[in-house]
């Protein structure tokens, strides 16, 4: 736990450094590093049997980078995919987000949107219920994700702060995985975005956790960091037994909650 | 490389502004000029003149409506002011603020100038002007010498038009809510019933969604009553009829906004919606490969919150 709380509160150090040393000289690979502080000495094997990372070659809009970590075997009670790292090597914070499973999602495929601030090696690491680590990686080309403008007014995020909404895009049939893509509005502030009216840097201000339950059932949880996207967007799937409700309660780095939840039946 | 390209910045700002070659511009309207900007994207070779630039002569004062991508494009714009009236510049108006459009602004700057734009340039200059003068510097080099960022002074709200006089002529200047960018103005000469509407019309190079799809198409809708009978778009011919002159337009934002409807209604996601969904059929754009897909996403991330 420690060593993860490292990687994401060395954000601001970083942000001083950035501000400070624009155009320093950049460190060699960053990975060997990342992946001593989240994993120890664990070793990861190559996971092409058990996820594939789908990401863009070249982004068209750094800020928003389309990110799906393909599960390639079931969610079952014999062996699951328990959580997933995704780790964008050169942003300033590299952790993006830990997605914590369960059988009960059916599929453990994610998709999110992710901001990239240079070109990047980006890792996702799946924990398999066994305890096994099986990473994957791929190279993106884009540049200033981070640092990018919000696209919406000030005025208008946080007026539209924390309302959610939820897509589900398969019918309902009970026992049978659905995939439901939830959106977060929220401005998701990196600490690397200048202020419109005062020329400040304004400080980050993100969505740190999100929980997923279908009834009293946990579905997914995600922990996140400055390197998802303005409006959080998490694609995921759950198994739905029977008609129930999926409630979705949201944390941000100010310490605001929002909840929110909706009807899962025939007519969803 | 770096020196290099730094010895060619020194002399480029050592070259004094007399030196710069007059922009090209035709008059298409009694006191009417516009310089016609290539269909490029930023290039050292080009200097940044990509977008329409034009000024417009009263009887005492001459009002520029955008001044060009650079320091050295607003500086020839000057020249050819100069060439063709003794009148002093009075006006600097911004459609917007993207650097095409208000990066020669410097050029103009001196006693008695006043800089104009839209109530909310101010902020967009502020957040999004650092990052597009860096991105300016790496394309042009050398040629973007100088070119610093200047916020207007004078700020038209939305729905409260502001009309200001250059001597027996007078140009109305009209702020419009979120469409192309979050603060599009146009300018309106009442003598010769000229419409400059910045990048609120893109006409042969295809439009950039960077404000709201759906709040575009609204703007537009009411652009179309304005009473003009020509327009000077953004990008594109020098002048062209209006209204007739935004069809192809509106073509392509409805044909966008409905097939990006379409791939969020069906559950397709953003990257694949990006990648897959084509330029709309039977429609010919310029520089449509990479903006097009930008645009899908501008406009999913938009629409999914319908």
């Amino acid at each position: 736990m420690l060593p993860r709380r490292r990687l994401i509160t060395a954000a601001p150090v970083l942000v001083a450094a950035m501000a400070g040393l624009a155009g320093a000289a950049r460190a060699a690979d960053p990975w060997p590093d990342i992946k001593e502080a989240l994993f120890g000495h664990r070793p990861i094997a190559d996971g092409g049997a058990v996820i594939a990372l789908d990401a863009p070659e070249r982004a068209l809009d750094a800020a928003v980078v389309p990110m799906t970590i393909r599960a390639l075997l079931p969610q079952t009670e014999a062996r699951w995919i328990k959580t997933v790292h995704l780790v964008i090597d050169e942003n300033p914070a590299p952790l993006a987000a830990v997605f914590h499973l369960s059988p009960a999602s059916g599929s453990a495929t994610i998709e999110t949107r992710v901001r990239v601030n240079s070109y990047t090696h980006v890792h996702a690491v799946a924990e398999t219920s066994d305890g096994r680590l099986h990473g994957v990686s791929r190279f993106v080309k884009a540049a200033g994700g981070c640092s990018a403008p919000a696209l919406k007014d000030a005025d208008e995020a946080m007026a539209r702060l924390g309302r959610m909404k939820l897509r589900t895009h398969t019918p309902f049939t009970p026992g049978e995985a659905m995939t439901a893509q939830l959106l977060i509005s929220h401005p998701n502030y990196t600490g690397l975005q200048i202020d419109q009216l005062s020329r400040n840097w304004i400080p980050p201000d993100y969505v740190r956790s999100i929980l997923v339950r279908y009834g009293e059932r946990e579905i997914l949880k995600v922990e996140a960091d400055i390197s998802l996207s303005e409006d959080p967007s998490i694609t995921f799937s759950f198994v739905p037994e029977a008609e129930g409700r999926l409630s979705v309660a949201v944390e941000d780095s100010s310490e605001r909650h929002f909840e929110e939840a909706w009807p899962i039946g025939p007519g969803s | 490389m770096r020196l290099l390209l730094a010895a060619f910045g020194l002399l480029a700002m050592a070259g004094p502004p007399a030196m710069a070659q007059a922009l090209a511009v035709e008059e298409v309207a009694p006191g009417v000029f516009v310089h016609q900007g290539v269909h490029e994207e930023f290039t050292a070779a080009n200097e940044g003149a990509i977008a329409n630039l034009a000024f417009v002569v009263g009887q005492d004062a001459v009002a520029v409506i955008d001044s060009g991508g650079s320091l050295r494009q607003g500086r020839r714009l000057r020249e050819a002011v100069e060439a063709h009236t003794g009148l002093p510049v009075r006006w600097v108006i911004a459609t917007h603020a993207h650097p095409d459009h208000l990066f020669g602004h410097a050029a103009f700057a001196g006693d008695g100038v006043r800089f104009a734009g839209h109530q909310r340039l101010p902020r967009e200059v502020a957040s999004k002007g650092p990052l597009y003068l860096d991105n300016m510097t790496r394309l042009l080099g050398a040629a973007s010498a100088g070119t610093e960022l200047v916020a207007p002074d004078v700020t038209v709200p939305v729905g409260a038009p502001l009309e200001i006089d250059l001597g027996g002529r007078v140009l109305r200047l009209q702020a419009w809510p979120t469409a192309h960018t979050a603060a599009d103005l146009t300018a309106l000469d009442l003598e010769s019933g000229t419409l400059f509407a910045g990048d609120l019309l893109f006409m042969e190079r295809l439009p950039v969604v960077d404000g709201s799809l759906t709040g575009w198409l609204d703007v537009m809708a009411e652009l179309a009553a304005l009473p003009a009978e020509r327009v000077v778009p953004g990008h594109g011919p020098a002048q062209a009829a209006w209204p007739e002159a935004l069809a192809p337009q509106r073509a392509y934002l409805k044909a966008l906004r409905d097939s990006v409807r379409e791939a969020i209604e069906q559950g397709m996601p953003l990257g694949r919606a990006a990648e897959e969904i084509p330029l709309p059929a039977g429609q010919s754009w310029l520089l449509g490969d990479e903006n097009h897909p930008r645009n899908v996403i501008a406009s999913y991330t938009e629409l999914e919150w319908e």
